[in-house]
């Protein structure tokens, strides 16, 4: 009877787990909520497959600290964004902007269900009935075949 | 129609051959390229160790080649790397500027005490602030910045002996 009570206290007390001090944020809720939604676009460079939203990294800090100071500075979501790209390259963005070099990349999953689809269709056209295939070497032994039987 | 049970075969092979060649290629997979090669060098203005003068962006266009070494006396791969620096200070085609990254200016004064000092001016980044400008995200970082005041080079991680051959590869290069 102990041992439940006693994980369901752990289990209340439990909070979630944010990489983000309770300094970093902005008394300004709208402000604050426009950084949260662009840290979570940010590659934390340190850890690599991370948002700085995510990240403990001080790299990870320092950039969720300057996200806030451009945007208290009256930037534009963009404006911020691009401030990230010029120093650490469309990699910093997590999600990978639609140009000429990365066409590659966003066409190529269309390019394999394309693929998929035409060798799908191909390969349905090619299940024909295997009696209309016969010889006519094939029908005559088969005619034979079957009167013998009777 | 044979040949199209082949195209599976061929499309593994292809994949396992682009896999194998970055994977044997012994380059840094973690390692970015700089968004500012060729660029000029971003707007600093950091304090020099011992110098009233401050570090500017103008400070690199001095016609000689400057390689720029960010470091901290807490990064480890910074001391494996100071061999390397050391014997690249003794060049005459090259001056070597040191940026001390997030460090305490007694702690990084210590570390060049006693690791000995290769770079002929030592600049203070203490917030790296100026280091996220220039696109560094760890230490080391080593650019390579040519008379004109233009960053040419970028290299990611600690300068291993056998990093050296393309670094003097570019310094040959860059010679005017």
């Amino acid at each position: 009877m102990m041992r439940p009570a006693i994980i369901g206290i752990f289990l209340l007390m439990a909070l979630p787990a944010v990489a983000m001090q309770p300094e970093e944020r902005l008394n300004d809720s709208v402000l604050e909520t426009r950084a949260r939604t662009i840290s979570r676009e940010i590659r934390c460079l340190v850890c690599q497959n991370q948002s700085i939203d995510d990240s403990d990294a001080d790299l990870a800090r320092d950039l969720r600290r300057i996200i806030r100071e451009r945007l208290t500075a009256g930037d534009t979501d963009a404006a911020v964004k691009d401030f990230l790209v010029a120093r650490y390259g469309d990699f910093v963005l997590l999600r990978p902007p639609f140009r000429a070099s990365t066409l590659f990349l966003w066409l190529i999953p269309f390019a394999i269900l394309v693929c998929g689809g035409l060798s799908f269709w191909v390969m349905s056209r090619r299940t024909i009935n295997p009696l209309a295939s016969l010889t006519p070497e094939e029908q005559r032994r088969l005619e034979i075949l079957t009167k013998d039987g009777s | 129609m044979r040949w199209l049970y082949f195209i599976p075969v061929m499309i593994f092979l292809a994949v396992a051959g682009i896999a194998g060649y970055f994977l044997l290629s012994g380059e840094n997979p973690q390692a970015l390229p700089s968004t500012l090669i060729d660029q000029n060098v971003p707007a600093t203005d950091l304090a020099l160790l011992g110098d009233p003068s401050r570090l500017t962006a103008t400070s690199f266009a001095t016609g000689k080649i400057t390689l720029v070494n960010f470091f901290a006396s807490w990064c480890l791969p910074c001391r494996a790397e100071h061999p390397q620096l050391m014997s690249l200070s003794k060049q005459q085609d090259v001056s070597l500027t040191g940026i001390a990254w997030k460090d305490k200016t007694e702690d990084a004064q210590s570390f060049l005490q006693e690791l000995g000092n290769p770079f002929s001016r030592v600049a203070l980044d203490t917030s790296g602030r100026t280091g996220i400008d220039w696109g560094v995200y760890g230490v080391p970082e080593t650019f390579i910045i040519d008379g004109m005041g233009k960053i040419r080079y970028r290299h990611v991680g600690p300068i291993m002996p056998q990093d050296m051959e393309r670094i003097q590869a570019v310094l040959r290069k860059l010679q005017p």
